[in-house]
């Protein structure tokens, strides 16, 4: 059923995105016929399976659907793993299935972190084991974040516990041009990173704007040490990328290239472009480029400035993925403010709360309520179901798995987070986790939450973290 | 020791800005609201400094670990808090505010900051919180403290009033003597200069010495006792010799360390150095200890209480996110104050710039934590306590700010809900009774911003 699903998520994006002539077809014939550029198909697959679950409803609880929509004493019904009823209160429940009363509380499709590197930067924060950014080279459009990624990471488990975190992006840092691949991740514990990778999710590809690379690179005295470096580096490389697709869509003999493979995905709408971009001359620059090169940036990520292109966001169709309040620890995050994310939701372009972090991931529906708070008090009412899209089908749209998690639709995966209060309040915390309909953390079961290898026999280990 | 007596100093002029904004909020308001905001307006338009103040009818926070307090009265003074509670009287003739049921609480305290020395970390020029230098223990960041940082401001409009500035190492284990300050709109900062020495003793403090633990004990106990050998013939240290650690500007500033003059705070994590930065008063028993980090404190938290040493806590480091944090927990703070140890929170390892802001969130959290089984929060009043009353009271300036008990400066927040939620903000904010602007940098980008899209002019002239 995985492979099954990744054809049809395979076709829909071919159906859906803008590609050139030769993309499909080159696609749609057997992949191992052709010249020496022919890739492998899925040459690293998931292995992910959901855990067993058992037919459970929850009754009397309000219910942020995910998408906009709320139900008050609402009634939801997870059987087999996903979602099968959501409704009012006369939503029909079969009898002799665990039913938990809701009364008080609230449940939301589980929260989807669109940035993160646990895994790649796990903890302990220790040399050995950081394998987040291949600083060695501006462009490493070659290397994949999934090969960094360390299921023993505790921060798994701590954003599943705390946070309600069921889905999440795992990125390449930010020093390179071209960070390389991104890997999207269900937040399950396993022993290898196949077993946590999400089924049939689409790569994404990391870039960086701005600072970090041109200080990284200059300060070797390498080329990018500007912000026109960069953009220069950028478009050389996308001349090569655009060369090697349209030969690789020919079925043209060429030796294959990890980067120009990447890339030429990107050119064919395949993999989805994660921008690292602060500033919004900068994000302006990069749309442009993106027009000269025919690509589409997914998303702009940080982007601390996108309130002062809400419009240019939202007429490109470009989603933002946004702190709460994260502010001016360098110089291109200097404006930043805590109404970013109300006015650029506000303007009508897609928004998303983000974490880029190991603690704020644990907190991303805090950040959503400094945001919501920051919002209401400039006069712009978002209810608190709208806000919920912040961490739920935008992020999942923005990373191409919209058609299977991300809300609570029947039929998509039971991906469900009871909260034991209004989750925009301080006080409230994941009272229980599903992830595809299986109970992997309950706040009243102390055995009920991950403990990693690494904290195995460690003192604290099995605490409540 | 300044304790200031400031008039409304010419730049505050800005408050001008500050009142156009409240008048834009009381348009948008309601009811109760707008009589709050109408009588601030008032306030804030005449801004005398002795003028008494009343907010009535507030659900009001003492700060010192006790539960709000429902249809609360504080009282100011001569910039002090003459009285707060329930039932008091407003002597006739003082200017009142009805807080309308909304939240008052005495401005919080960062118990571990660097704001006033940094406005841009990465920017080099504009970050003095460390420097490789010739000198350590003697450096004094009070002079550095530059009232008019935008981070100042940003953390001020978010209801922080005063903050513990720890300078960080740069040369050695010693960074050097932080200051209190205050984060009122003035060029008056310093609530306390040279309040406390910092050193290094766990991971950090072993790289500072060259590698190990240690090295790094020997270090402090040796340089400790150079400044002992100065103290007793100042005239003959000789701090050029090969032998010498300390030279003698160092030397001198680490007097007040051994004698128990200056409170010595100690960044460790792990329940290992915690112990051992205890046993140090064996070897010099007059050491007015701080502990600041402490993530395994709750392993050993009898042992802290019982040698009444407080600590300054980041309080949501729940991450092994190293070797000395192996035991790291959100149930850490909550089991130290059960066990008696005088807990504050700060801001540490990132951002001790710039969001003191978050301490509103660490102290929620904190409360968070009792309704999950198995681990151990605070009360909203215990919680609240770690960032007012506790770090006041760890740098030794508990009588004087940090709560709204009788005497205590007059520095208030009103708020527009429960100050522990993130949807909440002060609606106002009084340091030493005098109102502060509520506009910064960050409020007026937002109000450029508020359409993204150019109008007759560029954006430029929009201010």
């Amino acid at each position: 059923m995985n492979r099954g699903m990744r054809i049809l998520l395979i076709a829909a994006l071919l159906a859906s995105a803008a590609t050139p002539a030769g993309a499909k077809k080159e696609k749609d014939a057997p992949a191992p016929t052709q010249g020496s550029s022919a890739e492998p198909d899925n040459p690293y697959p998931s292995t992910y399976k959901a855990y067993p679950g058992v037919a459970t409803a929850i009754r009397g609880a309000t219910i942020f659907d995910g998408e906009g929509g709320r139900i008050d004493n609402g009634v939801i019904f997870l059987s087999d793993g996903k979602v099968t009823a959501i409704g009012g209160p006369d939503t029909p429940i079969p009898a002799d299935i665990a039913v938990f009363d809701g009364t008080g509380k609230y449940v939301t499709p589980g929260v989807i972190d669109i940035h993160s590197h646990l895994g790649d930067y796990p903890s302990p924060s220790v040399d050995a084991l950081s394998d987040g950014n291949e600083a060695t080279a501006p462009v490493t459009a070659h290397v994949w974040a999934e090969h960094s990624v360390w299921p023993q990471d505790a921060g798994f488990g701590r954003a599943l516990a705390n946070g309600g975190v069921t889905s999440l992006q795992i990125l390449p840092g930010s020093a390179n041009l071209f960070g390389g691949r991104s890997v999207t991740l269900k937040n399950v514990p396993a022993r290898t990173m196949q077993g946590m990778k999400f089924p049939g999710a689409p790569y994404g590809l990391k870039m960086a704007c701005g600072e970090n690379p041109k200080r990284v690179y200059g300060s070797k005295g390498r080329e990018p040490s500007t912000r026109m470096g960069n953009m220069a580096v950028n478009r050389q490389t996308w001349i090569k990328a655009r060369d090697y697709q349209k030969k690789r869509a020919a079925g043209k003999d060429q030796t294959r290239d990890l980067g120009m493979e990447t890339l030429a995905d990107v050119l064919e709408g395949k993999i989805l472009v994660h921008n690292h971009c602060y500033r919004a001359d900068e994000m302006a620059n990069v749309i442009d480029m993106g027009k000269e090169f025919g690509y589409k940036v997914t998303a702009f990520h940080h982007a601390v400035e996108a309130y002062k292109i809400a419009d240019l966001l939202r007429d490109n169709g470009i989603c933002s993925a946004l702190w709460g309040d994260w502010y001016g620890f360098k110089m291109e995050a200097y404006d930043g403010i805590r109404e970013n994310i109300p006015l650029v939701h506000r303007a009508g372009a897609c928004t998303i709360v983000h974490s880029d972090d190991e603690n704020g991931i644990q907190r991303l529906n805090q950040e959503a309520a400094k945001a919501l708070g920051a919002g209401r008090r400039m006069g712009i009412a978002i209810a608190d179901e709208v806000a919920w899209t912040w961490l739920a089908i935008n992020p999942a749209r923005a990373m191409g798995i919209a058609d299977q998690t991300g809300s609570l639709k029947v039929g998509k995966m039971a991906d469900v987070v009871l909260w034991n209060g209004n989750p925009f309040s301080t006080y409230t915390r994941p009272e229980k986790v599903w992830i595809d309909g299986a109970l992997l953390y309950d706040s009243a079961n102390p055995k009920l939450r991950p403990v990693s290898d690494f904290e195995l026999g460690q003192i604290g280990a099995g605490d409540v973290k | 020791m300044s304790y200031k007596n400031h008039p409304l100093p010419p730049f505050a002029l800005s408050l001008s800005k500050g009142r156009s904004f409240f008048r834009k909020k009381g348009k948008a308001s309601t009811g109760s609201a707008r009589t709050v905001l109408g009588a601030l307006f008032f306030v804030l338009s005449t801004p005398a400094f002795t003028q008494s103040l009343a907010i009535t009818g507030a659900t009001l926070a003492i700060g010192d670990g006790s539960e709000p307090i429902r249809n609360g009265t504080v009282l100011i003074s001569a910039g002090k808090v003459t009285a707060a509670g329930a039932g008091i009287a407003v002597p006739p003739g003082t200017k009142t505010i009805d807080a309308g049921g909304k939240w008052v609480t005495p401005g919080l305290v960062s118990g571990y900051s660097r704001v006033g020395l940094v406005e841009v970390p990465a920017v080099n020029e504009t970050n003095d919180a460390s420097a490789r230098s010739p000198f350590s223990a003697a450096i004094d960041v009070a002079p550095a403290i530059n009232p008019l940082a935008n981070p100042i401001a940003i953390s001020r409009t978010a209801g922080i009033t005063r903050a513990v500035v720890v300078p960080s190492t740069g040369t050695g284990i010693f960074a050097g003597q932080g200051a209190v300050v205050d984060l009122g709109a003035d060029m008056n900062a310093i609530t306390r200069a040279r309040a406390f020495q910092y050193v290094e003793l766990g991971e950090e403090g072993a790289k500072d010495a060259g590698g190990s633990r240690p090295a790094a004990i020997l270090t402090f106990k040796t340089m400790l006792r150079e400044a002992q050998a100065f103290a007793k013939a100042p005239a003959s240290y000789d701090g050029r010799s090969k032998d010498a650690l300390l030279n003698r500007v160092d030397a001198e500033a680490l007097v007040p360390v051994v004698t128990g003059a200056m409170p010595l705070m100690v960044h460790v994590e792990s329940a290992r150095d915690i112990v051992t930065v205890l046993s140090l008063r064996q070897d010099f028993p007059a050491l007015k200890i701080i502990i600041a980090g402490a993530a395994e404190g709750w392993m050993v938290a009898p042992q802290i209480a019982a040698a009444k040493v407080p600590v300054i806590a980041g309080g949501l480091d729940d991450l092994p996110s190293s070797f000395e944090k192996l035991a790291a927990t959100q149930s850490n703070v909550g089991r130290m104050v059960k066990a008696g140890v005088a807990v504050s929170m700060g801001l540490m390892d990132r951002d001790e710039g710039l969001q003191l802001r978050l301490a509103t969130q660490q102290a929620g959290n904190m409360v968070a934590l009792n309704k999950v089984q198995g681990a151990t929060g605070l009360s909203w009043g215990q919680a609240l306590r770690t960032i007012s009353s506790a770090p006041a009271e760890a740098m030794g300036l508990g009588d004087r700010i940090g709560s709204l008990k009788v005497g205590r400066a007059g520095d208030v927040v009103l708020w527009d809900g429960d100050p522990l939620e993130m949807t909440s903000a002060p609606i106002a904010v009084w340091i030493d009774g005098v109102p502060q602007p509520i506009d910064n940098r960050q409020t007026k980008l937002r109000d450029r911003y508020a359409t993204p899209s150019e109008g007759a002019l560029p954006k430029a002239y929009e201010w």
